[in-house]
Formats: structure tokens, C-alpha cells, sequence
């Protein structure tokens, strides 16, 4: 038997190799799983649920399962799930006290698509109350600390996740991305976050945040392991109206692919001052190695930039206001006053936005400038095939050094909205580290439906620099 | 006389009887139903639920639009309507705003007025639309209890221009509207189990151009401010007129309880009030001041939803009712007869199904047929066959057994030599006699008439002679 520490160590696609070839087994992998979770998350906070026993339970009929050399995508894989996804039988906050006690009834479609490919759930992921949130400083249940260094953020909503991927608390974190919240964590946990075309993973059972920009994702450790998720996740749900019917392309396969003569686009708004040198430098850096392997890089320009994130904000918080209704007090058995304050002032500006009197003001001319910048992507996929830039504007930061001014922390999106404002897929991918090993990332955005292009770009750049084998040092 | 005149607008919803909800799989039949048993987590609206619309619902809603002569928008769109009530469990319910199915038709109606002269009027639909039902409320002692089992039944809703100026004429037009519904299928349109509902929008208008008009007509012309309809300043909507009983009750009394408070010379508040059955009354529930901001914004759950006019012409209205009556009328019929065989769908099918049968030997008139089903009710419980062979019994002594009768008449004035002398004599009286005579004979198988004329002719035949 291989020790806990490798066994964590491993990325997803090393563990199914090993269990395959029964160099371990399933229950081996969750309990060093489980068993680091114990270790380290009084400290990191990364987990809100922890499924000891029903994961071990999955592990031991799993091991039976491969013992008959059965196949599957993710047979005896711990995951973890964040908590705005809702779980039979196993309790859903959405990191709200609203939802304290809330013990779903269902599965949301994309763990039902997870169990049937054998993955187990270890536990339920912290994050921003209710997704609100890209640093994870606004959950019910507390903050998530950056495994990287305990003094900084995780990056958020999907802060839970990123952490515990990062961490080595579980092969597979699971998010949503409503305006960042999977690239951001990942990006500054030095983890692959893939914030799927808008409707390629069904919303079905996913806590609503915002429901036209909601996108079903996840955090894993290389961009081959978040291709191997989504092959399993993706696909048309009739129990979503809005999931495409497109067909679900062979990820894997294609990521091996060549990638000379692509041509990658360098947006001049994404460069600009209010980006850290140190971030531009990190993404210039990753850009060259592309350039290497035979890409095209070309310079472009996304004009309406600017309105992406004022057009997002009145959208997002529109349709946040809506969402939180049905949390009215009668049914889930905690009062509207439970809501946390972020949550409070995302349903105050959207209410507004929808009002009568400021409805047309607001809320229908933040629909004109979502056509504007759809047509911005559309019209640079004439030119480029994928365009790349950073997640963030800057380093991951020190708690509560943004939290004081919450407009300073809605900028924290200006570079991962825009493609939420246009449905667009985006791959986060680690781009390296600061001096003082803080992770940068850097995101390749396509046209719809694309996810196989970007694998393709983020795999080739990912086996030259292998960032992903850096691990952070926890202290317990 | 009257100076006054009452401007009344309708909103009718109907539920559809589609098989399952309106975004969900659950059962859309609930009546009757223990509570809560059919429902799921979307119509329960559980988190990270979302609806897929039912087509059958939508096609129905374009059928219904099409047979009110609406305009079917080819790109339409679902909406968010906001508001708080325990009933509804998501906080919002999926309706639609402003691109509704059907838009600007309009209901031609026979109608009798004053003069009990039959006249054309018609009614214009502002928009036919589809939404979902809220649960309900159950009052138990101190409690209030929710039953979701009608939580997302699809929900058609008919709203007509303020071209109404009377109960009689809106009692009319629903239960016009109600047989085109249950016509086309889609829907029992009971107003008593609340699968149809009305809710009047009521004010009242000066007839004597009145201060406010005229500050009306000062009014620059704009195209949504026509100067032809003056529409009062305020609207009264009156909810819970469960029954079309109360139809006529609910919207008399209101219409004098505004004219009570114009009389005063004030102008009667907007607001909404409900219908209490029991004293016959309306009453205060919702002022303007307490009117919701409904916060529409398109649903962004269900992707818009755009019909070719193939589609749109592949969903065929069958022949309804005011149809039938025009053909009906050109076969014979008298009005009445063809307005009461279209009311109810089960008489009309077998009239249809009936005058389907009609050989020409038979010598049976759609008239026939008609007036068999409206005098005798008891036949509408038989089958078209059975309908058909009755009436070929009903028809079939003067054909078949005429010669029998000529030779009952025949020998029995023979026998009867007194009444035929009296009968010549002058005595028209005779006659009878001989007459009660002939249908003992024939055992009532003959038409008195026939029988009478042909002793007549047969008693002043100068061959017959008195054997005396």
C-alpha cells in the first residue's frame, strides 16, 4: 500500500489508473481523502459536510465493482460537491443560514450523471452564500483560507471547492459560475476551473444564482481530469429547458490534438492599466510558450469591455432578487431576515433594477449592452480562435482587504463576466506564481460550445510548464 | 333617463385538462385530489428546480387564440410576474407580459336586444395567454394550510377590451366562451370547480359629457389615447364570482354602487374587490396604493419560443359553435332551435351524428331531427342509431299503411251507415265519431288529419250510395 500523502497527491487520471491496475483501492483513496479533510479542515474550512460514511460505503461496493474489471468514467473517485448543488438526502445550504436544516429531496442532474459514472461524494464544499461572492469571505459558515497562504482568500464563490483540490482534500471540487466563481478560486489556488458554455451542463438541481448566466462546472487538478468531468457531466437534460442538444465531443481525444497555426487573441482591455504588472507578466510569459508550440498570437480589441461588468451586475442581481423569493419564510424554516448582507444588497439593487419607473433604465438596457458584447466575441471569433487572458486583475488577496468597499470586490470581476454576459465557455488554467509562490491564472475564452478547442490549448501549454505539480505546505 | 353607462372589461382564466402541469410531469387533474400528493420538486418550486414548458399547453393556447380570431405571434416568450402570497411557491409566478400568444381577436355574438331583436355584436380580445395556477388555501380553525396539487396547472387567460356595457351581454360572452372551450376540448370550463374564472374590470361613464371628459378631449391625440373611447379614470376588478349565477348579481351590484357614488359627485376609488355570495355584495380588498409592482422581466429559464405559420396553421380550429348555427340556419332550422342544439357538445354530436344518417327514402328532414331532440329530451340519452330508427317508426304510418287505412275507412262506413247519413245530413259533429273510430282501428298508427280528410273525400264520393 501506497501512503495517505501520495495517494492525495495523485491527479484524477493517475487514480483511475491506479485502482484500475489495483495499485490501490477505492476505500484506500477516500479514507486518505477523508483523512486529510480531518486533518486540515479545522483550519482551511473548505468543507461544510463531510459524507464519511456513506463515501466508504460507495468505496467498498466500487472496489467490488472493479474487482470484476467493471469500467466507468469516475468508478471509486472521491469528490466533493459544492453546496449550492443539491444532494439527496444530504443537507444543501448554499453556505446560508436561510438554508440551515435543508435536506433535499433530489438530486441535481449532473450528480446523478456523477454517481452513475461511479464517482463518490465526500462531502459539501463552502462558498459565498448563495454564490454571491468572488473571495469567499461571504459564507454563513466562514471563511475558506487559501491553502497557499492561510492569511489570503481562496477566491470565490466556488471557494470550497478550489481549496479542496488544491489541498489535496479531493480529486474533483465541483462550482458554478455565475460572473468567475470557478476560474477565480482556481486561479488563485493553482487549480483547472472550467466554466462551461452557458447551458452544456444542466442547471437542473443547481441552486439559482443568476439563471441566465448560471454555468455548471468544476475545479480539478489538470485540464485533462476536467475533461474527463465533463465528458461525464455534459449533455442536453429535458428537465432544462435551456441545455443544448449539441453533441458531447470526445474531450480527451481532441486535447491531444496539435495546436500550430491557432490563432490566440490578446484583448488590449484585458491588458491595461488596473492589471498588476506581475499578472501581465505571468500571462505574456504563458502566451510566448503558445507562441513556441506554433500559435498565432493577434493582438484585438473587445470595445464594450468596459460596459461587461455594469451590464452583468444589473443582470445578475435582476435575476438574484427573483431567485431568492421562494425563500420567503413559510417553507425551509428560517425567515428572510437570516439572509447575510451581501445577499441583502443583491436583492435591494435588482429589485430596483426591475421596478416599475427604472425597469427601462436598468434592467432593458443592460439587455442592449448584453447584445453589444456578444456581438464584440462574435465578431473577434471571426479573427482568433480563442482569446486569452488574465482571471484576475491581481494576486490573491488579504481577507477583508476588499471586503470594506464591496464595489472595490465587484471589480474583482471585470475579466471573467464578460463571458457569463455571453454564454461563452472559459478555461482557467495556473500560469505560474508570484515571488512569494501566491498562483496566478490564466483563461482561454471560445466561441459557444468550444470546450474541446480550449482543452486543446490549456493541455499543450499545461505539458509544457506543469504548474500543477507545485503543491502548497499546509499547516494544520 | 339613464345617464349613465357601465364600461366593463373582462379577464377569464381557464385551466387547461392537459395530461400532466404546465412545467412539470405531475398530473394537471387535481380535483378531488388528497393534498400535496401530486406534486415534485418543480411545481413545489424546490431549490435548483427549473420548468420545461408542456407543448401541448402552448398548442392549446394557439387553438383557443385561433378560435377567437386572434393574430398568433409567431415569436413569443414566457415572464416572471412577482409577488408574495403563501400559494405560490417560488415567489413569482411564470406568466407572460408583452409578447403574449394571441393578440387582437375579437367574438361576434347574437344577441337579443331590448326590442327582443336579434343582433350582432362584438367583443374584441385584447390577448389570449398562458401561464401557470397557484396552490391553494385551506382554512383550518387558527391554521392555513397549503395544497400544491394545483400548483402549476396550466393556466390559459382571455382578456377582452372594456366593450362591455351590461351583465346580460358578459353572462352571454362567457358562456359563448365556455362552449368554444369545451368544443375545442381543452378545458371543462366549470365555473364552479374554478376550471373557469371571471374577473370584471367595472366603471362607470357619464353619458352627459361631464367635466372630465371634456378635460379628456383637451388632450393632445396620441396614438395609444384614442378620443373615441373615453374610458372612466378608474377600474374597479372584482374577484371570487365563482358560479354563473353571480355573474349578473356581482356586476349589477357594483355598477350601482358606483353610480351611488357618482351620483354624490365623487369618483369611485381603483381598487380591487371581491364577491360575497352569500349577502350578494362586493367588497373592499386592495386599494391603487396597495397595487403591486409586478417586476415582469422574461423568464430566463424557458428560452423564447418562436412558432412558422405552418406550425401555426397545422393546429386547426374544428367548426364551433356560432359556425353551426350559420349552417344550421341555411338548412331549415329556426334560430332557436339552432342556438340550443349548438350549447351543449354531447346534444350537438348527436345531431350531427344523426342528420349524418338521413337517406333520401326516408323522407326525414333535418328539421326532423331537430325538433325530435328539442321536444322530447329523453331521446338525448339515445345513440345516433337508435335516434334514427325512432325516427323512422315516428314517420312511418302514412307511408306503409295507407292501404290499411283505406280499407278501415271503407268498411267502417259500411257499419257505421247512422253517422254517415248524419254527416251528410249536415252534421259536421259525425264526423268525429267516425274518426275516434278509425284510430281505434288502427290502434292510433294514423294522423288524425289524414284520417279526416280521407272520410271526407270517401263520404262525398257519389259511387257510394246508401244500400238502404
Amino acid at each position: 500500500m501506497i501512503n495517505n500523502m501520495e495517494l492525495t497527491s495523485l491527479t484524477l487520471k493517475e487514480a483511475l489508473e491506479g485502482l484500475e491496475n489495483k495499485k490501490f483501492s477505492s476505500v484506500e483513496l477516500v479514507k486518505s481523502h477523508i483523512s486529510r479533510i480531518k486533518k486540515f479542515n479545522k483550519k482551511i474550512n473548505a468543507f461544510v459536510t463531510i459524507c464519511e460514511e456513506e463515501a466508504l460505503k460507495q468505496a467498498r461496493e466500487a472496489d467490488k465493482l472493479i474487482a470484476k474489471k467493471a469500467k466507468n468514467a469516475l468508478l471509486g473517485i472521491p469528490i466533493a460537491l459544492k453546496d449550492n448543488w443539491v444532494t439527496k438526502g444530504v443537507k444543501s445550504t448554499a453556505a446560508s443560514k436561510v438554508l440551515d436544516n435543508y435536506v433535499p429531496q433530489y438530486d441535481a442532474t449532473a450528480i446523478v450523471r456523477l454517481k452513475a459514472a461511479g464517482a463518490i461524494i465526500i462531502g459539501k464544499t463552502n462558498l459565498d452564500a448563495w454564490g454571491h461572492g468572488s473571495s469567499g469571505e461571504h459564507s454563513d459558515y466562514g471563511n475558506t483560507l487559501n491553502p497557499w497562504d492561510y492569511s489570503r482568500v481562496t477566491g470565490g464563490s466556488s471557494s470550497g471547492s478550489g481549496a479542496a483540490v488544491s489541498a489535496g482534500m479531493a480529486l474533483v471540487g465541483t462550482g458554478t459560475d455565475t460572473g468567475g466563481s470557478i476560474r477565480q478560486p482556481a486561479a488563485f489556488c493553482n487549480v483547472v476551473g472550467l466554466k462551461p458554455t452557458y447551458g452544456r451542463v444542466s442547471r437542473y438541481g443547481i441552486i439559482a444564482m443568476a439563471s441566465s448566466t448560471d454555468s455548471i462546472g468544476h475545479l480539478t487538478k489538470t485540464v485533462w481530469d476536467s475533461a474527463r468531468v465533463l465528458s461525464v457531466t455534459a449533455g442536453f437534460d429535458p428537465m432544462d429547458a435551456t441545455t443544448g442538444k449539441n453533441e458531447v465531443p470526445d474531450y480527451e481525444e481532441i486535447l491531444r490534438g496539435k495546436i500550430s497555426g491557432l490563432k490566440i487573441g490578446i484583448p488590449k482591455e484585458y491588458f491595461g492599466k488596473g492589471t498588476d504588472e506581475i499578472v501581465a507578466d505571468a500571462c505574456h510569459k504563458a502566451l510566448k510558450v503558445l507562441e513556441d508550440l506554433g500559435c498565432k498570437l493577434v493582438n484585438i480589441s473587445l470595445p464594450h469591455t468596459k460596459y461587461a461588468y455594469p451590464v452583468y451586475a444589473v443582470i445578475q442581481t435582476s435575476e438574484v432578487s427573483s431567485n431568492l423569493l421562494r425563500y420567503d419564510g413559510v417553507r425551509y424554516g428560517n425567515e428572510r431576515k437570516m439572509f447575510g448582507d451581501e445577499a441583502k444588497r443583491r436583492i435591494m439593487m435588482g429589485t430596483h433594477s426591475l421596478s416599475s419607473g427604472y425597469a427601462d433604465k436598468y434592467y432593458h438596457q443592460s439587455l442592449k449592452g448584453r447584445t453589444l458584447i456578444i456581438r464584440d466575441f462574435m465578431e473577434a471569433y471571426k479573427k482568433v480562435d480563442v482569446i486569452a487572458c488574465p482571471v484576475w486583475p491581481f494576486l490573491p488577496f488579504k481577507f477583508d482587504e476588499r471586503a470594506i468597499d464591496p464595489l472595490k470586490m465587484y471589480l474583482s470581476d471585470v475579466f471573467t463576466a464578460p463571458a457569463n454576459v455571453s454564454g461563452n465557455p472559459s478555461l482557467s488554467v495556473p500560469a505560474g506564481f508570484s515571488r512569494d509562490k501566491l498562483p496566478i491564472g490564466i483563461q482561454f475564452m471560445g466561441p459557444n460550445y468550444s470546450e474541446d478547442l480550449l482543452y486543446k490549448v490549456a493541455y499543450a501549454y499545461e505539458q509544457e510548464t506543469k504548474w500543477y505539480l507545485e503543491k502548497p505546505k499546509l499547516k494544520e | 333617463m339613464n345617464k349613465y353607462k357601465p364600461v366593463i372589461g373582462l379577464e377569464i382564466h381557464v385551466e387547461l385538462k392537459t395530461k400532466s402541469k404546465m412545467f412539470c410531469g405531475c398530473p394537471a387533474v387535481f380535483f378531488g385530489k388528497k393534498p400535496n400528493t401530486q406534486t415534485c420538486p418543480v411545481c413545489l418550486g424546490l431549490p435548483g428546480a427549473l420548468p420545461v414548458p408542456n407543448r401541448k399547453a402552448i398548442d392549446w393556447t394557439i387553438l383557443i387564440g385561433k378560435a377567437l380570431n386572434c393574430k398568433i405571434n409567431e415569436v413569443s416568450k414566457f415572464d416572471r410576474k412577482h409577488y408574495f402570497y403563501p400559494d405560490l411557491p417560488k415567489g413569482y409566478q411564470i406568466s407572460q407580459y408583452d409578447e403574449p400568444i394571441a393578440i387582437d381577436g375579437s367574438l361576434k355574438l347574437k344577441i337579443k336586444n331590448e326590442k327582443l331583436k336579434i343582433e350582432e355584436k362584438t367583443f374584441r380580445i385584447t390577448r389570449v395567454h398562458l401561464e401557470e395556477d397557484t396552490g391553494k388555501l385551506l382554512h383550518v380553525g387558527a391554521d392555513t394550510l397549503v395544497d400544491f396539487n394545483r400548483s402549476g396547472v396550466p393556466l390559459v387567460e382571455v382578456v377582452t377590451e372594456p366593450d362591455f356595457d351590461n351583465a346580460d351581454d358578459v353572462k352571454r360572452f362567457l358562456e359563448e366562451l365556455q362552449v368554444i372551450i369545451r368544443y375545442l376540448g381543452v378545458s371543462d370550463a366549470d365555473m364552479e370547480k374554478g376550471s373557469m374564472r371571471l374577473e370584471p374590470n367595472i366603471s362607470v361613464r357619464k353619458l352627459e359629457v361631464g367635466s372630465w371628459e371634456l378635460e379628456e378631449r383637451k388632450k393632445p391625440q396620441t396614438s395609444n389615447h384614442k378620443p373615441q373611447t373615453f374610458l372612466p379614470k378608474y377600474k374597479v376588478e372584482v374577484k371570487n364570482i365563482n358560479s354563473f349565477r353571480f355573474v349578473k348579481q356581482a356586476i349589477e351590484y357594483e355598477v350601482e354602487r358606483q353610480i351611488g357614488i357618482l351620483e354624490k359627485g365623487e369618483t369611485p376609488m381603483q381598487e380591487t374587490r371581491g364577491f360575497d355570495d352569500k349577502k350578494g355584495i362586493t367588497y373592499g380588498q386592495r386599494s391603487k396604493e396597495e397595487a403591486h409592482d409586478y417586476r415582469y422581466f422574461p423568464e430566463p429559464d424557458i428560452p423564447p419560443m418562436t412558432f412558422s405559420k405552418k406550425y401555426i396553421e397545422g393546429i386547426e380550429v374544428p367548426e364551433l359553435p356560432n359556425q353551426k348555427v350559420e349552417r344550421y340556419l341555411k338548412l331549415g332550422l329556426r334560430y332557436s332551435n339552432a342556438f340550443t342544439l349548438t350549447r351543449n357538445k354531447k346534444l350537438n354530436d348527436l345531431f350531427e351524428e344523426t342528420t349524418s344518417k338521413i337517406k333520401v327514402q326516408d323522407k326525414i328532414q333535418v328539421t326532423d331531427i331537430a325538433n325530435l331532440l328539442i321536444n322530447k329530451r329523453e331521446f338525448a340519452n339515445l345513440s345516433s342509431e337508435e335516434l334514427y330508427r325512432k325516427l323512422k317508426e315516428l314517420k312511418s304510418p302514412k307511408q306503409f299503411d295507407e292501404k290499411l287505412l283505406d280499407t278501415t275507412i271503407n268498411q267502417l262506413i259500411g257499419v257505421n251507415k247512422k253517422a254517415v247519413e248524419d254527416y251528410k245530413k249536415g252534421k259536421e259533429n259525425a264526423i268525429m265519431f267516425l274518426v275516434g273510430q278509425v284510430m281505434g282501428e288502427m290502434k292510433g298508427k294514423a294522423d288524425a288529419k289524414t284520417v279526416i280528410s280521407k272520410l271526407k273525400a270517401q263520404m262525398s264520393n257519389p259511387n257510394l250510395k246508401s244500400k238502404n
